[in-house]
């Protein structure tokens, strides 16, 4: 019963991994597909803490910091290039 | 019941309420009008989300093996800082260049300041 709710919630995790898939393919402006690929990464961490429990092992902590980790400063990068045209400032 | 099904029923839970949360969140990104609204339903839930989902492995592994792993909490911790922030900066991104808002918005209170702000700037530069 504990695997097959598992199984479950991973599923649906899928299914909103695709939609925001589909956010990204057809958003109009570059904001919206930073959006979703912002989402993508918050939720494929979630992910994970599925995945460690199903396979009853703790090893996967240090990916999902650096998963974390890796969204947020992918993020403030492109955001921070959409706004002044550089991502890093020179004066 | 024992300390093992506590466990597993704990995580199910959280875990249920996670991945639900969060395919909320992806509906809200599909079906909202425009970038504003549409992070709004991103940013908040999706972090919510996440957040069900570390606390139910968090939980699991405290009560059914007895180990307290502090980088779990050191991610839910990181990821309930950043994701707000990341969801901030790329608005205002949006609002920098003039990403349209719906048909639907009444009043946009931020315009206004910003033009106030760039006449008196005008205004002490001519002086």
């Amino acid at each position: 019963m504990f695997q097959v709710i598992l199984y479950f919630s991973l599923l649906v995790l899928s299914i909103s991994l695709v939609l925001f898939l589909i956010r990204i393919i057809k958003g109009p402006s570059t904001q919206d597909r930073i959006l979703g690929l912002d989402c993508i990464g918050v939720t494929l961490v979630g992910f994970i803490g599925i995945i460690m429990i199903l396979q009853e092992t703790i090893a996967y902590s240090d990916i999902i910091l650096v998963l974390s980790i890796l969204a947020f400063v992918g993020t403030v990068a492109m955001s921070k290039f959409m706004e002044r045209g550089a991502v890093f400032d020179r004066d | 019941m024992n300390v093992n099904e506590i466990s597993e029923f704990i995580a199910a839970v959280l875990m249920l309420a996670g991945s639900i949360m969060a395919v909320i969140s992806a509906v809200g990104i599909i079906r909202f009008p425009d970038v504003y609204t549409r992070s709004h339903a991103g940013t908040k839930s999706s972090t919510l989300a996440v957040l069900l989902t570390l606390l139910g492995a968090f939980l699991y592994f405290a009560i059914a093996e007895a180990f307290v792993s502090v980088r779990l909490l050191l991610g839910i911790l990181f990821v309930f800082l950043t994701a707000p922030v990341a969801g901030h900066l790329i608005i205002r991104a949006a609002y920098r260049a003039h990403v349209e808002m719906a048909d639907i918005t009444i009043e946009d209170e931020l315009k206004e300041v910003i033009s106030q702000k760039e006449e008196e700037k005008d205004q002490s530069h001519l002086r």
